[in-house]
């Protein structure tokens, strides 16, 4: 079982490697809005052709 | 007066950092210190004030800068009046302030500042909610002690934020991102530790012993992964615990911290003394339930001030106003009544005001929960927060800052969620009582097993400590009345004393009021008749064209009659006598009948009664017609009645008007017992007769006029908006003014007091069975740990279920970074 005296050092690193991820990850803001993301996707492609249609009937689009 | 340990002349007396041109003087005793801030100026002064000064001169190393030096530099600002102004109401005979406070944790917390707070001189009245994180403080008018408040709480180590838009998003975000990094912190730990100590209990289990150095070394590296859990993670309760002991307070945080450190201490001695037991895996796992309790309080506390906060911030930052003939954009708190400003299609009216040019349909869901935009023309008043969905409007202001009803609204919520109704305060001090009980009990236990069986003695201690925290004793009313507060904010229902809804649970009786109430106080047309030489069609038609150009209400009764082709000139309104105008070059005038007799010559001497609900047409020779007008039923009204009989409820109908109108409008909305022509007096005798008959009552009003009967009620209900909110003297506002509404409140208040009910019961129920088989040791430590934090989960979880399950996605969110960004990225 010497092997349990190089492993579990190294499983507390992995931790430590985890913890900093996810500090990093609340720091950038990640987790502030877990809801409205989910709607992003849905608003921004109809707002993308609305754009469209308005461009089309004044000129063309970048 | 030892030299070595007074500071430099050019380091603060307290903490010893550079001075860098402070201009702060300490007074401690009879010298005067030089300090680098107001914050130490105030702890020295503090210290010095109790007789400790002496500390100054014993101590070894400076003291540590009090947090936040900067924010206390900046409370003096709020000494400031124009500062002040943008936060402090002023009342008639008090000023208040409402606060953010940050690190407020509990009740013992919100208990601790409440009487800190009191202790200062002129205060008069202070309100903290734990659930919500808020305080409501009061003083006397004209006494500026808006920056003592906050110097006060701030010295008792917590941070007070004046509730203005932006701070309020900003403290949330903090304080939701250091929770969950404790949270992560506190998770990760406890499945580590939680994997060593299984390896031991598994070999316990099997009769086994675990190889001695492999267990010394398990214990080591718990022993470790322990360390950030409980001092970074635990940090809140520690601070908290410290704070209750500096105070001389008990708190929740209190009996958990002594726990979790005597835990602690213990575990260590053991590991290095290589005996006994350890307590790593109770200590983690106490720490993650308790970090998980906390987030999701923080995360119902956030979300039901997520509708005062949506209604705060939905104001415009900017406004475009009318300067001579041209227009200029200008910070909306700038504006001031009188002002003119252009209010763009689309965009958000920023001020109360009067619509003094344009048509167009507003969307005011915001102020009152109707969905669909409602039509506004000149002369109309606007609401601040309300959208223009159609035309651009020029608008007079009329009302800025805290006077529009907009603010009115989010003050009264605020004041509502921030009152502390007494169920609430007797289960405090209940709590507080109990905790004293348990931290004794505790120490008798320890001295008991002592005795029995003294290697138990420790960890039967330590699960008393745990199992008996009253924490979910505390929240339970708490959290039932702040979701259901914010539910009915939601349906357009403002809760001005959370006590009311307790109540309106129990009530059997309503009494509605009619006009305002029932009826929407606007007029309609119901009746005429000709009196003279022309037709009824030909004296609607000229009535029809006088009363073309008016603003007046009554004009809308005209509103939809054609005119055929007549066509007034030189028409003149008579405030509070009628219209006069010229038709085809015959003066008529319509409006009450002595104006319309003085036309003829007639000094008012008519056949007709006079009656506010009566107006009359004539010309210079002879009366007309009379037209009969009335109120318009609400749409709604109808559904009262039959939606209150089906929960169980009498309704009943009381109006000061005549018995025809009354008798109309209670077979419209089918209420059985009404009663016509009665005044203040003889309806207050009624509530008082119901009353005396064991009944509940409840009084639907407008809030204004029937002041008196409201007040007689057990509870009372007002239909209002606006500028009348803030005189309305009502226990729950219908800002949607849908009478039809009350049967659904009172579902809700029956709702909240079963839930307050059962969640006291069960968090009662939990302490009192905990408590002895903890005593008698058969609970161990990690048990207790689940058992405490799960009844505090149960009592969150059950409160919650008066929210609706679907937030408003985008009610909070103004602008939208990612689709302006798609948005300019095309255009």
């Amino acid at each position: 079982m010497d092997i349990l005296f190089v492993l579990i050092p190294l499983s507390l690193v992995l931790v430590a490697g985890g913890c900093w991820a996810f500090f990093w990850a609340v720091d950038s803001g990640q987790f502030d809005d877990l809801d409205s993301p989910g709607w992003d996707a849905i608003e921004a492609s109809e707002a993308a052709t609305a754009v469209n249609l308005s461009g089309s009937s004044s000129g063309p689009t970048v | 007066m030892n030299a070595a340990t007074t500071a430099a002349p050019h380091l603060c007396f307290h903490c010893n950092e550079p001075l860098a041109g402070s201009k702060f003087v300490a007074q401690i005793g009879d010298r005067s210190e030089s300090v680098c801030c107001i914050g130490c100026k105030t702890v020295a002064e503090m210290i010095a004030a109790t007789g400790l000064a002496d500390y100054y001169a014993r101590r070894t190393t400076p003291s540590p800068r009090p947090p936040d030096a900067t924010s206390k530099e900046a409370w003096q600002a709020y000494v400031d009046p124009v500062v002040a102004a943008d936060f402090v109401r002023k009342g008639p005979n008090s000023d208040s302030v409402d606060l953010l406070i940050e690190n407020l944790r509990c009740s013992a917390c919100a208990w601790l500042i409440e009487r800190t707070l009191s202790a200062i001189p002129n205060v008069a009245d202070v309100q903290v909610n734990a659930a919500l994180g808020r305080a409501h403080v009061e003083w006397t008018a004209g006494t500026a002690r808006f920056e003592a408040i906050m110097n006060a709480i701030a010295q008792l180590g917590y941070d007070p934020h004046p509730v203005t838009n932006e701070t309020t998003s900003r403290v949330y975000c903090r304080e939701r991102r250091s929770m969950l990094k404790r949270f992560i912190v506190a998770t990760f730990g406890m499945m580590q530790v939680m994997m060593f100590a299984v390896a031991g209990y598994s070999a316990e289990l099997n009769a086994e012993r675990i190889d001695a150095t492999l267990e010394h070394y398990f214990r080591l590296v718990s022993l470790i992964v322990t360390v950030p859990v409980l001092f970074y993670a635990g940090k809140p309760f520690l601070l908290n615990a410290w704070n209750n002991l500096r105070t001389r307070t008990v708190g929740m945080d209190l009996s958990v911290s002594t726990a979790l450190l005597l835990a602690f201490l213990a575990s260590t001695w053991n590991t290095f003394a290589q005996r006994g037991d350890v307590y790593f895996d109770s200590i983690t796992m106490f720490v993650f339930f308790l970090t998980l309790t906390r987030f999701v309080e923080l995360s119902v506390r956030h979300r039901t001030n997520s509708v005062a906060d949506a209604l705060a911030q939905h104001l415009p930052a900017t406004a475009q106003r009318v300067a001579g003939d041209k227009i200029e954009m200008v910070a909306s708190h700038q504006l001031r009544v009188g002002d003119e400003v252009i209010v763009p299609s689309g965009s958000v009216v920023p001020a109360d005001g009067t619509i003094i040019h344009g048509t167009t349909t507003l969307n005011e869901s915001l102020l009152s929960g109707e969905s669909l935009p409602v039509t506004r023309r000149t002369g109309d008043d606007v609401a601040s927060g309300s959208i223009n969905t159609g035309a651009p409007i020029r608008v007079c202001v009329t009302a800025i800052g805290k006077n529009t009803s907009l603010s009115n609204i989010v003050a009264m919520l605020r004041r509502a969620q921030a009152h502390k109704p007494l169920a609430i305060q007797a289960a405090d001090r209940a709590a507080a009582i109990f905790l004293r009980v348990v931290l004794i009990a505790s120490f008798g236990v320890c001295a008991a097993w002592l005795f029995i069986d003294p290697a138990r003695a420790f960890a039967a201690k330590l699960a008393v400590l745990v199992v008996a925290c009253p924490c979910a004793f505390s929240i339970a009313t708490p959290a039932a009345l702040a979701a259901s507060t914010a539910q009915l904010a939601r349906e357009g229902v403002l809760v001005t004393r959370p006590d009311a809804l307790e109540t309106l649970a129990r009530v059997d009786h309503v009494i509605f009021d009619k006009t305002g109430t029932l009826t929407r106080g606007d007029i309609q047309l119901d009746d005429y008749t000709a009196l003279g030489s022309r037709s009824d069609d030909e004296c609607l038609a000229i009535a029809a064209a006088l009363e073309q150009s008016s603003a007046h209400p009554i004009a809308a009764a005209f509103k939809h009659v054609p005119t055929n082709g007549f066509v007034a000139a030189d028409v003149v309104t008579v405030p509070g006598f009628g219209v006069e105008g010229t038709i085809a070059g015959t003066r008529y005038r319509i409006g009450i009948p002595a104006f319309v007799a003085t036309l003829r010559g007639d000094s008012g001497g008519t056949s007709l009664e006079r009656s506010d609900r009566t107006i009359v047409l004539g010309n210079e020779q002879e009366l007309l017609a009379s037209f009969i007008l009335s109120d318009v039923l609400r749409d709604d009204s109808s559904e009262a009645a039959p939606q209150l009989r089906s929960i169980g409820i009498d309704a009943e109908l009381l109006s000061g008007d005549g018995l025809a109108a009354v008798a109309t409008v209670a077979r419209r909305c089918d209420i059985r017992t009404f009663s016509a022509r009665r005044s203040p007096a003889q309806k207050l005798a009624r509530v008082h007769e119901l009353q005396s008959a064991g009944k509940t009552v409840a009084m639907v009003g407008d809030g204004i006029n029937d002041a008196p009967v409201l007040g007689a009620a057990n509870v009372s209900m007002a239909m209002g908006r606006g500028a009348a909110l803030a005189i309305a003297a009502a226990d729950l506002i219908f800002v949607a003014e849908r009478p039809s509404a009350v049967a659904g409140v009172i579902r809700t208040a029956r709702r909240t007091v079963r839930l307050a009910g059962q969640n006291l019961v069960w968090s009662a129920t939990y302490n009192f069975c905990a408590l002895p088989l903890a005593a008698l040791g058969f609970i161990s430590p990690w048990v207790a740990a689940i058992g405490m934090s799960a009844s505090s989960l149960f009592v969150l979880m059950n409160s919650l279920r008066l929210l609706p399950h679907k937030e408003p996605a985008r009610s909070t969110r103004a602008s939208h970074p990612f689709t302006d960004g798609a948005l300019k990225a095309l255009a």
